[in-house]
């Protein structure tokens, strides 16, 4: 063996010069012009939350039935299936009895923990007051979950039942056929850098043609936003209206924890004139769940979001709830829909449907919604199954008869019993006149009227923002660890990262236009009329209207900053944005937060961590450590 | 006249699941070890080794016959071998081991590599790993490997060619001081550090095909017991606790203050 030693002086940054795609020859990526792998499957599902994995795996029940052979895909943007998802959860165990009859039997199931008692309880700015709630809230034969942790315990089965799970993909557009139906969708590029332009590790994404495409994106997906749009789904029905959910879960002191123990709050932090209310439950394993929902129809754009969930917890009833050995393991946040059946679209669409949340099936008044998400997987499955039995070769996939299906199943009366209660708030009596009307009808009604309250005015959450001007700055108290911390470091609790060098998902677009001048007046229009509400309301901040008198791009000597990497996924920007101008779109596959059950054991070291992760940076620290 | 059979090469990447490395780590109640209810990944110096191992085969094309990846783990360690297999590897081997065994050991490890290197009818030309897993940070299976084998070895190594004609492999090392170029004999056991990232590769994102075509990929599932080895621990770890705590000090305002701390403290002093 020969030796012969070399040395040579360390220079650092010398070889990432060399080696590394210089940027100066790098391309600008053309949709237009690139090839894309193709796969043909039969059904192309996009996202893996309860909605679409009950729709995978129904389909999988159906192959045994119909003696056909269904090729089942899942795409989901999250890392893992379950990293995306986030909610209270309290879930009726109702369609799942229907899709797995010996769930119980199975050793790994996650429903551990049944909801024992319900209890409601109206605040003030010291008191805690109990009242009498409404029968749609009692949780008799409920279970207390991590809906992230359900997730995940569905994919295994949809797995096992030979359904392929592709989780680190994100379904990122679609594929249209020449007659305009969707012939199915494609995934993220991989490998752009933030100007664009293929780095060496470029792929594109690739096309899933699919004869059944089903949209399981959650509230307020992005494929579906184009879909809705496309086709014109909201023709006939309200525009669908959101809350933004903020969680936190603890792990609290044992003389604190009651196993079972349901409590949804109203009232403080909030004021009457917007909707929303607390919740409180105890999970398994001396967990609890605690968050704040606030519909996103408010008003007043000082009003920060994150802000009212963390005075929340030093009410009495929260601060004892935390006192004690206590520690906060968890944070999150996500849009939920509150439109109910007014708002819920058409469903199908050439080629496919919405299912679940995508399309928005949550009942307010039960603050459920994984019920009727699953039950519309499951219909859909069955419409899809019919669809690819027949003669394959009639033109795109017809799911009308998915739509007959819901329309007569258990979510249609579920949804209509309520449908009435969330519009009862929106009246100049605030939270009194639908607390007093919602009273009514849910107790004594049910639901019985001859009317339904339409959204004639086709008001969106984006619309009922108010100028700053008639409102005073809200004087929100400094953050008092450990019960109330600050937003950043809330936020290391999410896990959530991207990958450095991509393009940012959050595009300043409006109508298909993305340009200088439309970014000048969202920074104009928001700074000078709304205060800048984005950077109020989203909870990850992500959006900062800084001073910059330099910036080419910005107003009055202010810019907008947006920090993409921050993002959990939650679709507040695209919904509230007064001017309507933030669309999400999907970053690249496998970033985003990492909510799982116990969330503390997947926090990552902070903001550091972003450098971390891919980076230079980080090996020449290591390299000069050494 | 046919030239002197060059032999295609074979190279065998030994990978492993170790804890992702972006995991915040706890020590577990019983102080046994660390939580391992935590995210899984391959170990990113074996990452870069079969990004290495690719990258070899793009290079020498048709003189690379196979790439073989192996793993030493519980079931789920089949997903990290799917990866490697997404990522250009050729088949897999998954030693399996029980959810509940202990975690094999670098000398195990070995003996279980050199049994399986015995049985590939083909030999093994090329071994290449990753120099140390990040759960543990022994950096000595490799090592360990070409002892047992009597094979030469070149680790820390920043830049690998192989010459299968002239059955050499040129290697350049990290070692303290700078970097030392090696001229091995084949069949080679070679460690990959993580400085080979900037001077050859970014190891490859597993695109959506190649995840799809890795799943058609041959996985050989073995015991321990078929290899002939014995993988359980000769070390036995006591306690696991995490660092203490530091304790703030304090500012001393002049000289006499800080002999007094240091007599409160116990240090005595003594006349040179």
């Amino acid at each position: 063996m020969l030796t012969r030693t070399v040395f040579r002086p360390r220079i650092l940054n010398f070889n990432r010069l060399l080696h590394s795609s210089s940027r100066i020859n790098r391309q600008l990526f053309d949709p237009s012009t690139v090839e894309r792998v193709s796969e043909d499957v039969d059904v192309c599902i996009v996202g893996a939350g309860p909605a679409g994995l009950s729709t995978a795996i129904r389909l999988k029940q159906l192959e045994q039935k119909l003696g056909k052979e269904f090729r089942v895909v899942v795409l989901e943007k999250g890392a893992e299936v379950g990293s995306h998802i986030l909610s209270g959860a309290v879930i009726e165990p109702r369609a799942l009895d229907e899709l797995l009859p010996d769930w119980a039997l199975r050793d790994d199931h996650p429903l551990t923990q049944s909801a024992t008692s319900s209890h409601m309880r109206f605040l003030t700015k010291s008191l805690s007051i109990p009242i009498p709630h409404p029968p749609q809230m009692s949780n008799q034969g409920n279970y207390i979950v991590s809906l992230s942790r359900f997730a995940a315990w569905l994919g295994n089965i949809a797995e096992e039942m030979g359904v392929e799970v592709y989780p680190g993909f994100a379904g990122a557009g679609v594929v249209y056929a020449d007659d305009g139906s969707v012939a199915g969708v494609r995934t993220n590029e991989v490998g752009l850098d933030r100007l664009g332009c293929m780095k060496e590790s470029f792929e594109p994404g690739m096309e899933f043609r699919a004869k059944v495409t089903l949209i399981a994106e959650g509230a307020h997906g992005s494929i579906a936003k184009e879909l809705i749009q496309n086709f014109d789904l909201r023709r006939n029905s309200d525009p669908q209206t959101y809350g933004i959910g903020l969680k936190e879960v603890w792990r609290v002191d044992p003389t604190q924890y009651r196993p079972g123990e349901v409590v949804h709050t109203m009232g403080w932090p909030l004021d009457f004139r917007t909707y929303g209310g607390g919740w409180v439950y105890h999970m398994a394993d001396g967990l609890v769940s605690l968050g704040l929902v606030i519909g996103l129809d408010y008003a007043n754009p000082y009003l920060s979001p994150y802000k009212e969930f963390q005075r929340m917890k030093h009410h009495p009833y929260f601060a004892q709830l935390l006192s004690g050995n206590s520690t906060r393991v968890a944070y999150g946040g996500r849009s939920l829909n509150e439109g109910g059946l007014q708002s819920v679209p058409q469903l199908y669409f050439p080629g496919g449907a919405l299912v679940g949340c995508s399309a928005g099936f949550v009942n307010i008044a039960k603050i459920k919604g994984t019920h009727n998400a699953m039950k519309s997987g499951m219909l859909a499955a069955e419409a899809a199954a019919a669809v690819l039995s027949q003669d394959s070769s009639s033109g795109p996939a017809d799911m009308s008869k998915y739509e007959t299906a819901l329309k007569n199943s258990w979510v249609w009366s579920d949804l209509n019993e309520v449908r009435n209660l969330r519009e009862s708030f929106n009246t100049p009596l605030g939270i009194w006149g639908g607390i007093m009307y919602s009273g009514i009808d849910s107790l004594l009604l049910k639901g019985r009227t001859p009317w339904t309250f339409r959204n004639r005015a086709r008001l969106t959450d984006a619309q009922h923002t108010q100028p700053a001007y008639r409102f005073r700055p809200i004087n929100y108290p400094p953050p008092q660890p450990p019960l109330s911390t600050d937003l950043l470091t809330s936020l290391t609790l999410t896990g959530t990262n991207h990958a450095e060098e991509q393009p940012v998902h959050l595009r300043v677009r409006k109508d298909g236009i993305e340009d200088t001048t439309l970014r000048k007046l969202h920074v104009q229009r928001n700074v000078s009329e709304y205060a800048g509400l984005l950077q109020r309301a989203c909870p990850a901040g992500v959006y900062e209207y800084i001073e910059d008198e330099t910036a080419a791009d910005g107003w009055n000597g202010h810019k907008l900053v947006i920090n993409s990497q921050n993002c959990i996924h939650c679709k507040l920007c695209d919904i509230k944005v007064p001017t309507q101008d933030i669309t999400w779109t999907v970053p690249e596959g496998g970033g985003g937060p990492k909510y799982s059950e116990y969330l503390l054991l997947i926090v990552s070291a902070g903001m550091v961590h972003l450098i971390l992760s891919l980076s230079s940076h980080y090996l020449t620290v290591y390299d000069s450590a050494v | 006249m046919r030239p002197s059979a060059v032999r295609l090469l074979n190279i065998l990447v030994p990978i492993k699941r170790a804890v992702d490395y972006a995991v915040k780590i706890r020590v577990n109640p019983e102080q046994t070890g660390i939580d391992l209810n935590v995210k899984h990944s391959m170990n990113p110096f074996d990452e870069i080794a079969v990004e290495e191992a690719v990258r070899i085969r793009e290079r020498l094309k048709d003189a690379v016959k196979s790439i073989k990846v192996v793993t030493i783990g519980p079931p789920k360690s089949a997903e990290t071998l799917r990866t490697a297999l997404a990522m250009g590897a050729d088949s897999a081997v998954h030693v399996e081991i029980l959810e509940s065994a202990p975690a094999p050991e670098p000398l195990g490890v070995a003996k279980a590599l050199k049994a399986l290197i015995e049985r590939q009818k083909e030999g093994v030309d090329v071994v290449i790993m990753g120099k140390q897993a990040i759960d543990d940070d022994a950096g000595q299976t490799g090592q360990m490997l070409a002892g047992l084998m009597g094979w030469s070895q070149a680790t820390f190594a920043s830049k690998v060619e192989v010459d299968p004609e002239q059955k050499i492999a040129n290697i350049t090392r990290e070692i303290d001081g700078g970097l030392e170029e090696l001229r091995c004999k084949l069949p080679v056991i070679i460690t990959t550090d993580l400085r080979q990232v900037h001077l050859l590769n970014e190891p490859r994102y597993a695109s959506l095909p190649n995840i799809m075509k890795a799943k058609k990929k041959p996985v050989e599932k073995l015991t321990a017991a078929e290899l002939g080895v014995d993988l359980t621990p000769r070390l036995e770890t006591i306690k696991v606790t995490e660092p203490l705590k530091r304790v703030g000090g304090g500012k001393v305002a002049n000289v006499d203050e800080l002999l007094t701390k240091l007599k409160e403290a116990g240090v005595t002093g003594k006349r040179a």
